[in-house]
């Protein structure tokens, strides 16, 4: 028998083991259906997200109040008249954006680091562990918010700051993932035979990293939705008339005794997207996982 | 028929697996009496340590027993309450377990875990404790006992942490010892002198010893009674000079046949071997599950096979007649 | 040990001084601070002349040499909005800040601990589906949105408790809730893994075959080996949440660091960003270290190596 079977896990191994896992494939029904309807908010939206009708303001949605509600407006209005339905729709390629770069910004900074410090080791190990290290005891709300008020709030400086902040866990699980495949047959036959490191790197790395890579990928992606919330929350993330999903939470936060449900929305909403993205990432965990571990 | 300390009848353990039921241990019957040391041989996986944990009821979950009798000292194990289970378990019955380097809690020190099963079963105060502990640890040949206890198990080496594990288990005066492959995990000058050691205590102390091992060479020096175990079966029982002199089941036959002997066994000779692999325990067979790696195989060994039994007690499951 | 602390300490330090030399250039890259200083309408000469007076004009190494020799002696500068030197200001809402993150943590860890074992040993029944699916629930939900909640319901529904301000013990309730909330699935999972791990330890096998009750295999066997990384943890998450207190904090008025902190960003107060950041990230630093030797000592193997 060989004993230097890699141990790690390849991605297109067990394919049965992810149809037979509910949640993830709940999650991936759900998060298709959140793309498509952010690809074609246009299409889906019923109203322009951004016009306002002023007599038409804060009507509630049917199963709120029936009385006040307006049939056209299925999730009601905002309290410039926006329809609240549209602004949410619209909402989603502002967080499946910001999500989706960011994750690639930092996917991209830490898997380097990550790469560089699990393969060459020693110094250059050190000087990656350092970063990584300095990096946590960095504050990133906080770090967040101060370069958003120095720079300016929009959608590109949002995902710069949030992609050179969430990098660390990349970093640190591509590290100690290519330390384990560095010492792997065929890595060593690679090297043998006088591979140069780059293209060992990109030609027998990379492609068995996938699968921690999209793992660490998807955490971090939520995480980035997770935040761009709180900043765009707080006043200084993506700026009004934007739909961003944290910004329609602090625009209700005025009218949160009477209408609470202007509140409740978007935060679902994001709830939904969030547990969606999660919930792939531990499916891909589990289904590409070593046998037993669960 | 004498009154044994431990009588175990058609025990059976069955753990489900993906595949169906796993019948790791099927119809095992043992029975040691005060004193006596049984010894339980096989090859790995033949059901021996689940034999053994069954007995102390320290089985994984999942794992299930059943048994017509299991009774320790004329007392019905099978249904006795969790409660007078744990009253019985490292009281008057203790177990030693194959991984020392494993067996003690990395938290806490040699001393406090000396000390739980006798404070635990009321045997006496910390002091009493305390004194049994160093008394025990001398016993089994640890020196500066005292010092010892205030160690923690990763400042011992894997013989002493086995010595201490033995000491552990003879802390309340158990009457039966259970010892599952004590020395596997250890090295082999080490497993001589611990091998010793519990022949020696079982003397002393006057244990009946339960002692899981697939050593020949032990067994021969040390063994009352012998049990042949193959793929979760009792394949051959009785007194060890009748085992040893006068095997009745193949596999016994085989089994022996592969100690090198000193003088004996030319040098560079192979030893002897059993052809063929173990057969799968997951779903039921009825027939012999030797057969197919018997040499003596024939049609009728696809029946089942009734338990046989001389005068002298000596017990096998094979329908060949004993030739010698 | 002394040798493991020892590294750990220098560890510490060249990462306290990277964090204070990324907090130095975080306000030197956000604007003209003598024009800040000086205010908006004020003419060249003066700006120049608060240059030169606060140095400002001199090499950034220099700045920030002085900078980080002033801030050791604990003068942090001044803030362009209190009449309070930075310092003073941040001393004065820390209390607020640590109370608010002990009782998050507190409340995370008798949330997380019960419900972590009770899902190791129920481990594929309901309990363990129930705890997991809270925990992951507990991590997609926004921060903000929770503590919002959390104020319409037991604050202006129920009418429980207070939902801002930091005036007597009782409004600390609720943003506790939410701040601990947060911690609570990361340590549930932590304790539970560890359980997991433990239960099927061979010396489990051993402490049942001693006769010992269910009770004390679990507690002093399992959950001693199964909690020293969930206690390191745990002050890591201390350090989260004295970071993490910006939104719980600003979403309750609460009047902390994390407050302060929103307050200063938006005003671009930046002398008093500078000086929380730097506390903040050195908290966390030593945090961490406490951590890493707190682990240490609670794992035999470590503490008795040399």
């Amino acid at each position: 028998m060989s004993v230097t079977a890699p141990s790690l896990p390849a991605v297109r191994r067990r394919p049965g083991r992810w149809l037979g896992n509910p949640g993830f494939v709940v999650a991936a029904v759900v998060l298709g259906a959140i793309l498509l309807m952010a690809v074609l908010a246009p299409l889906v939206a019923p109203f322009d997200p951004y016009e306002q009708v002023l007599d038409r303001r804060m009507l509630p949605p049917g199963f709120v109040d029936a009385e006040r509600a307006s049939p056209a407006h299925l999730l009601g209005t905002d309290n410039l008249g926006r329809d609240y339905l549209s602004r949410l729709i619209y909402g989603a390629r502002i967080s499946l954006l910001i999500g989706f770069f960011t994750m690639l910004v930092s996917g991209v900074i830490g898997t380097v680091l990550g790469v560089a410090a699990g393969y060459f080791g020693g110094r250059v190990d050190a000087v990656v562990s350092f970063l990584v290290t300095t990096r946590l005891s960095l504050p990133v709300v906080m770090v967040a918010l101060a370069v958003v008020a120095v720079v300016g709030g929009s959608l590109q400086v949002v995902v710069l700051v949030l992609g050179l902040l969430l990098w660390d866990r990349f970093a640190v699980v591509m590290r100690s993932a290519t330390m384990q495949l560095r010492g792997l047959d065929y890595v060593l036959a690679a090297r043998a035979i006088g591979s140069s490191t780059p293209r060992i790197l990109l030609t027998e790395l990379l492609p068995n990293l996938a699968s921690s890579l999209v793992v660490v990928a998807s955490y971090e992606m939520a995480q980035a939705i997770l935040l761009e919330a709180a900043l765009s929350f707080l006043g200084l993330g993506v700026q009004p008339p934007l739909p961003s999903w944290g910004l329609m939470v602090a625009e209700a936060r005025e009218f949160m005794l009477f209408e609470p449900w202007m509140i409740v929305l978007p935060g679902i909403a994001i709830c939904v997207l969030v547990l969606a993205i999660n919930l792939l990432g531990d499916g891909i965990r589990d289904a590409t996982a070593p046998e037993g571990r669960a | 028929m004498r009154q044994a300390l431990l009588d175990v009848r058609r025990l059976s353990v069955r753990i489900p697996v993906e595949a169906g039921t796993l019948h790791a241990v099927r119809d095992a019957s043992l029975a040691i009496g005060r004193g006596e040391t049984l010894c339980v041989v096989g090859e790995s996986g033949c059901g021996k340590s689940l034999t053994s944990l069954a007995i102390m009821g320290l089985l994984p979950p999942g794992a299930v027993r059943s048994a017509e009798l299991l009774s320790f000292d004329g007392e019905d194990l099978l249904r006795a309450p969790r409660s007078r289970m744990r009253a019985l378990r490292g009281n008057r019955m203790a177990m030693i377990f194959q991984e020392p380097m494993t067996s003690l809690n990395p938290a806490w020190t040699i001393g406090e875990q000396l000390a739980e099963p006798f404070l635990h079963h009321g045997k006496g105060d910390r002091r009493q404790a305390r004194d049994r502990a160093v008394e025990l640890l001398e016993r089994v040949g640890i020196t500066a006992a005292a010092s010892r206890l205030v160690q923690y198990p990763h400042e011992l080496s894997g013989g002493l942490r086995q010595r201490v594990m033995i000491a552990m288990a003879l802390m309340c005066g158990p009457e039966l010892l259970l010892a599952d492959e004590p020395t596997t995990a250890l090295d082999v000058t080490i497993q001589a002198e611990i091998l010793r050691l519990l022949a020696r205590l079982q003397r002393e102390m006057g244990l009946a010893l339960l002692l899981v091992t697939h050593d020949l060479g032990v067994v021969a020096a040390v063994a009352t009674r012998v049990a042949v175990m193959y793929a979760g079966e009792v394949v051959e029982e009785g007194p060890a000079e009748a085992v040893f002199g006068a095997p009745r089941h193949p596999y016994t036959q085989g089994l022996l046949r592969c100690i090198p002997i000193p003088g004996e066994t030319p040098r560079g000779q192979p030893l002897g071997t059993i052809p063929g692999s173990v057969p799968s325990l997951v779903g039921g067979f009825e027939s012999c599950a030797f057969r197919d790696r018997c040499p003596h195989a024939r049609a009728a060994c696809a029946e089942p096979v009734a338990e046989r039994m001389d005068a002298a007690g000596h017990r096998w499951r094979c329908i060949l007649e004993p030739s010698g | 040990m002394l040798r493991f602390a020892l590294r750990r300490a220098l560890l510490a330090l060249a990462v306290g001084l990277a964090v204070s030399a990324i907090a130095f250039l975080l306000l030197r890259v956000s604007g003209d601070l003598a024009a800040a200083i000086a205010g908006e309408d004020a003419p060249a000469a003066e700006v120049e002349r608060i240059r030169a007076q606060f140095g400002l004009d001199r090499p950034l190494l220099v700045q920030y040499a002085e900078w980080l020799g002033r801030a050791l002696l604990g003068d942090l500068g001044r803030s362009l909005f209190y009449p309070q030197s930075v310092s003073a200001l941040i001393l004065d809402r820390l209390p607020n800040t640590a109370l608010l993150a002990t009782l998050g943590l507190l409340l995370a860890l008798l949330i997380s601990i019960p419900l972590g074992v009770a899902a190791a040993i129920g481990r594929n029944t309901w309990v363990d589906r129930l705890a997991l699916g809270l925990a992951v629930l507990g991590q997609a939900m926004p921060n903000f949105w929770f503590a919002l909640l959390l104020i319409i319901v037991f604050g202006l529904m129920l009418q429980w408790a207070p939902i801002s301000g930091s005036e007597g013990f009782a409004s600390f309730i609720l943003p506790a809730v939410a701040l601990g909330w947060f911690s609570a699935p990361v340590l549930m999972r932590l304790t539970r893994a560890g359980m997991v791990e433990v239960l099927s330890a061979d010396y489990i096998r051993t402490a049942h075959a001693k006769g010992l009750p269910v009770r004390t295999v679990l507690f002093k066997h399992a959950l001693r080996n199964a909690i020293v990384p969930v206690v390191a943890l745990a002050s890591v998450q201390f350090g989260n949440m004295l970071s993490g207190s910006v939104v719980i904090e600003t979403v309750f008025a609460l009047q902390g660091i994390g407050y302060l902190a929103w307050e200063s960003i938006s005003r671009r107060d930046f002398p008093v960003v500078q000086g929380i950041l730097l506390v903040v990230a050195l908290f966390y630093v030593v945090l961490t270290m406490v951590a890493d030797l707190l682990n240490a000592w609670l794992d035999p193997r470590i503490r008795r190596a040399a």
